[in-house]
């Protein structure tokens, strides 16, 4: 027996390294941002990420059953609440995206991400295995994932959809879905898209998309943010200008310097090796949520916990994408360092959601074991 | 279990499960890529690129501002500032960065408690500016003001609240055509010089006269200061500065004093006192009034200063000395005298004035009758008689090449923007310029003074001071020139003590100025009075009727008379003839002799005029503001578009008395005690300075074409 205990060594060390190290270095990287003060960011991210920590080891104890059994209850709740935003943003005469509860806003939008994987999930599990080339695999699934999707989008939320159907995506593929569909549904996207982009998109929005094909056209503008946070991120230079020391960020040149554009704030103080250390702990994170997938013997958590992998791998991806001026602006912020409770829970949830299926993993093996 | 489709795969839960390993594998695959790919934008950007970013970041952080230089002083000849530099506080905006242009100029117009007027100049400024380019809104401003802005600058971006200098000019319209004014360059300037100092906020260039001649040596150097400023503009701390150097002082060989003292003296009059030091042709006082105050002017000509100065028939952007031509009349006689001495003409032969006299088959009016003549009556008494006989006699090309050799006609090496050099007609002059012969008469309008004759007063002013000290001096502005001219002898001993004396009649002997007569025992002035016709005897008598009408009055003098130490001219527009002029000579050269009884003189004399030139001019113009309210159109954005006005009309003003040049003139009287004219009514409205005389009947003149007026 080793000197540490089962309980705490049967936890996913190579994940939650990684991930202490992504929160502590978000921390730090506030507290600069905060001017060199736990306040009003680093205290508040430490503390939800405890907070948040204890819900995911929680949620990681619930059995597949229980998992399957509140699949559908949650996404119908989520979309209901949805329904409530868009309600009460019309009756109030602007956009809204959260329900204020009293002691914290939430988002149903953010929720909605994860549960969207869920539901795909015991979805794709209960499909008989022979109907998965069929219309019932796919027509069903593309309603569960348009309602989401039209409603966030009506927000309106374009990063946010775009997550969601990031996720429902990847379940989908991963689900086994014929390949020809997803080349067809490709080149129909090549289609729609300009169409969209047209007639879909708010004049804001296609903006940005203009902005960020060519940012210095627009240096005052939309441009700025771009344009900013790749001069925060090109100043760093390979170790960084020194905790606290970021002129960017401090100055006020970065705008949102600790939610949207965290990653150029610490790239400038911790430079390039600042920035493979964050990309790496994403790796070493994602590295493990899909070899979490691969090591499940049962369909609905393969399905789960990659879908689980991809939520979080399109934040992380988009935005650093956007920090360093290869997306537009769509104000997503980076997993596990920006603050903001939202995304901290969602991706939480995510991280809960793989822990709950390492744990069903572990399980199993173990009756694989002595079965 | 059969799929059912065209190709009749079998799908079984382990054909998905390993569908599932490949496109898990396929996603981490596209992960891994993604990840190598930000990864290495990463290293692009920050290790590649770094050293652009890094500049980047750098001008981002550091803002590198010019610290204006103090502006050098100009000073007077004894060292007393004419334009000097005051501390003071200062707004200014940047257009380009103003998030909403009319609600921060609102603001800051509510702030600051700007009128109307101001605020549609500045708003005019702001529309016109070129963006990057400051533009200010308001200086002088006192510490509360300047503080009441600077709190409110986070809801006011693209405000700049500066410390800084104005210049100030102690004597205000005294100086303002003299030395000019300064204002912030304009995008020409700026494009012309490439100088980033020129669209430094609160930087002001020299706009006119002396302070544009001498922008290069006024300049001096900016300061510059680096500070660390956040992307709202707020210095957090400053990093380095270096201190401005002072531009050099310019000095004068203006008396500030006396300049000062002419300028009040001309009072409601409109008019130019030049007087010159007869030792060395330093330029003492050149006085032009009315004239606009060189210190509102500092933001740009505003609007309303600018209506009610172009709406002034007095003209008050004209500088009169260099600007203002007129027939000198008779003030060229005793110059036309030494002429004739030059010529070898005995100065003890008379001709007999009958009233005129006749030459060949015409009468020639003189504007008395004078009996016989010789050359010092023909002076103190401008008998004009004996200049139309001499003239036929010796030849007006001779006369006219002694009137050039003078200076008549002559631009003078001054460091001035521009002056009008005039006219001395000549038959070869008329011939090219009229394609015309000299006539009879031609000599004789010219040998008084009129006709084509035009002349500024600094050429009147120079030329008696070479007549009075028989030198060839040369005007001379700039303490740092040299002054030349004093040791080359032009004329006899006892052609000079001639004509010196003869002078001293008009004044102090049986003279047409004996009015003029300095207040002291010991110091005699002489001089000569000169009454200029500029319109014909039909339109009007010289004396009432229309301001424009009325002749110039015009004395030349020197004191004192043996030993000229200065020497001077003083031209009144429109004054109705010499008796408006040598009253002010004299009170002049009572203040250089004591300046206690000159002021008392001066004192006396602004208390019915209402104050003090500058009082007045504040006076008048907030009469004009409360009259005009917002209706005045906005003025030329361009100084050089008003200069160019200013001088368009001057020349036009300048060939008034042509139209009757070609005509044979009828002499007004010269002034003398018994015949002063009283004072001519000229207070100043605006726009209708001409209406009470308007009114007036405009009656012909009791004494009929051909004969001379009573005495």
């Amino acid at each position: 027996m080793s000197v540490i205990p089962a309980p705490v060594a049967r936890q996913p060390w190579s994940m939650l390294f990684p991930l202490f190290i992504l929160i502590g270095f978000g921390g730090l990287v506030l507290y600069s941002a905060a001017g060199g003060s736990l306040d009003p960011y680093a205290g508040s991210h430490l503390i939800r990420f405890g907070v948040f920590l204890v819900m995911a080891i929680i949620l990681a104890l619930f059995p597949p059953d229980l998992a399957k059994l509140a699949a559908y209850p949650i996404y119908v709740v989520l979309l209901i609440l949805l329904v409530i935003v868009e309600a009460i943003g019309f009756v109030g005469g602007g956009s809204q995206r959260w329900l204020n509860l009293g002691f914290m806003q939430l988002q149903p939008s953010e929720l909605m991400k994860p549960a969207l994987v869920l539901v795909l999930a015991r979805f794709y599990s209960d499909l008989p295995v022979g109907m998965i080339g069929s219309w019932r695999a796919l027509v069903p699934a593309g309603i569960l994932i348009g309602l989401p999707i039209m409603l966030v989008l009506a927000q309106p939320d374009l990063g946010t959809s775009l997550a969601i159907a990031f996720g429902g995506g990847v379940v989908m593929f991963l689900a086994g879905l014929p390949l020809r569909w997803f080349l067809m549904g490709g080149a129909a996207a090549a289609v729609i898209a300009p169409l969209a982009f047209f007639f879909g998109l708010q004049p804001y929005q296609q903006r940005r998309v203009f902005t960020f094909l060519d940012p210095e056209n627009d240096p005052l503008g939309d441009g700025y943010h771009i344009t900013q946070s790749k001069i925060a991120i090109g100043s760093g230079g390979f170790s960084g200008k020194g905790f606290n020391e970021g002129t960017q960020s401090h100055l006020h040149y970065l705008p949102e310097p600790h939610t949207d554009f965290i990653f150029a704030t610490m790239a400038e103080e911790w430079g390039f090796v600042g920035g493979v250390v964050v990309i790496g702990c994403f790796a070493l994170i994602l590295y493990w949520a899909l070899s979490v997938a691969r090591n499940s013997n049962d369909r609905f958590g393969k399905l789960l916990a990659a879908g689980m992998a991809a939520t979080i791998f399109f934040y992380v991806a988009i935005n650093l994408m956007m920090v360093m001026g290869l997306a537009p602006v769509v104000g997503i912020p980076l997993p596990f360092m920006s603050h903001g409770g939202s995304s901290m829970m969602t991706n939480m949830i995510c991280i809960g959601t793989l822990m709950m299926v390492y744990r069903w993993n572990r399980l199993q093996g173990r009756k694989g074991m002595l079965g | 279990m059969k799929l059912g489709s065209r190709k009749n795969t079998i799908v079984t839960a382990s054909t998905l499960d390993n569908a599932f390993k490949r496109r898990s594998f396929l996603v981490a695959a596209g992960m891994g890529g993604i990840a190598t790919l930000l990864a290495a934008r990463m290293g692009y950007i920050a290790i590649a690129e770094n050293e652009r970013y890094e500049l980047e970041s750098e001008s981002n952080r550091v803002n590198l501002s010019l610290i204006p230089p103090r502006r050098g002083w100009i000073l007077d000849r004894n060292g007393a500032p004419l334009a000097s530099n005051r501390a003071d506080f200062r707004v200014d905006v940047i257009p380009d960065q103003l998030a909403d242009v009319s609600g921060t100029l609102g603001a800051l117009g509510r702030i600051l408690r700007l009128d109307e007027a101001a605020m549609a100049d500045v708003t005019k400024r702001v529309e016109e500016a070129a963006g990057f380019q400051p533009v200010e809104v308001a200086s002088g401003l006192d510490y509360e003001d300047f503080a009441a802005v600077s709190v409110r600058l986070p809801d006011l971006p693209g405000v700049v609240p500066q410390r800084g200098f104005s210049r100030h000019y102690p004597t205000g319209p005294a100086v303002g055509h003299l030395i000019g004014y300064v204002g912030p360059a304009n995008a020409e300037e700026y494009e012309e010089e490439g100088n980033p100092l020129l669209i430094t906020p609160g930087f002001k260039i020299g706009k006119d006269a002396l302070e544009r001649q001498f922008e290069q040596e006024l300049r001096g150097v900016p300061g510059a200061r680096r500070v660390e400023v956040t992307a709202s503009g707020r210095i957090v701390q400053e990093l380095e500065t270096r201190e401005d150097v002072q531009g050099d002082p310019v000095r004068l060989t203006i008396d500030g004093p006396l300049q000062d003292y002419a300028a009040r003296r001309i009072g409601l009059e409109s008019g130019s006192c030049v007087v010159m030091d007869c030792e060395n042709g330093d330029i003492l006082c050149m006085s032009s009034m009315p004239s606009f105050d060189p210190n509102s002017f500092s933001q740009g000509i505003g609007r309303v200063e600018y209506a009610m100065l172009r709406d002034d028939d007095r003209v008050p952007l004209r500088n009169k000395v260099l600007k203002g031509l007129y027939p000198p009349g008779s003030t060229v006689k005793p110059m036309h005298c030494m002429a004739f001495l030059e010529a070898g003409i005995d100065p003890n032969r008379t001709i007999t004035c009958g009233g005129g006299v006749r030459i060949g088959n015409r009468f020639f009016n003189c504007w008395g009758n004078h009996g016989q003549v010789d050359m010092a009556k023909g002076i103190y008494q401008s008998c004009d008689s004996y200049f139309y006989r001499m003239a036929l006699e010796v030849g007006f090309d001779k006369v006219a090449d002694f009137a050039k050799s003078i200076g008549m006609g002559k631009q003078f090496d001054l460091p001035v923007i521009s002056q009008f050099y005039g006219t001395v007609p000549s038959p070869a002059w008329l011939e090219e310029k009229y394609d015309r012969k000299w006539q009879a008469y031609d000599t004789a309008n010219a040998s008084i003074g009129q006709g084509y004759y035009l002349a500024n007063p600094l050429q009147l002013a120079v030329m008696t001071a070479r007549l009075a000290t028989g030198r060839h001096l040369y005007p001379r502005l700039t303490r740092s020139n040299k002054s030349t001219g004093a040791e080359q002898i032009d004329f006899p001993e006892e052609h000079v003590a001639y004509v010196r004396q003869a002078m001293s009649d008009v004044v102090n002997g049986p003279g047409t100025a004996g009015r003029g007569r300095l207040p002291f025992d010991d110091i005699l002035m002489a001089g000569k009075t000169g009454t200029a016709q500029v319109v014909s005897l039909s339109k009007s008598d010289g004396k009432s009727g229309p301001w424009k009408y009325r002749d110039h009055g015009l004395f030349v003098f020197f004191a004192p008379f043996d030993k000229p130490k200065y020497a001077g001219a003083v031209v009144i527009e429109h004054g109705g003839g010499s008796g408006a002029a040598y009253p002010i000579a004299r009170d002049v050269m009572t203040f250089m002799f004591d300046p206690q009884k000159g002021m008392d003189a001066l004192r006396t004399l602004e208390e019915q005029w209402g104050g003090t030139a500058q009082e007045r001019l504040t006076r008048k113009y907030i009469a004009y503001a409360t009259a005009a309210g917002e209706a005045v159109p906005p003025a030329p954005s361009r100084d050089e578009e008003i200069f160019d006005l200013v001088e368009a009309e001057a020349r036009v003003a300048a060939r008034q008395s042509e139209a009757i040049a070609d005509t044979v003139i009828t002499p007004r009287d010269e002034a003398n005690p018994s015949s002063d004219a009283p004072p001519p009514d000229s207070v100043v409205a605006p726009g209708m300075a001409a209406a009470p005389q308007a009114a007036a009947p405009d009656a012909p003149s009791p004494a009929t074409a051909g004969m001379p007026r009573a005495q």
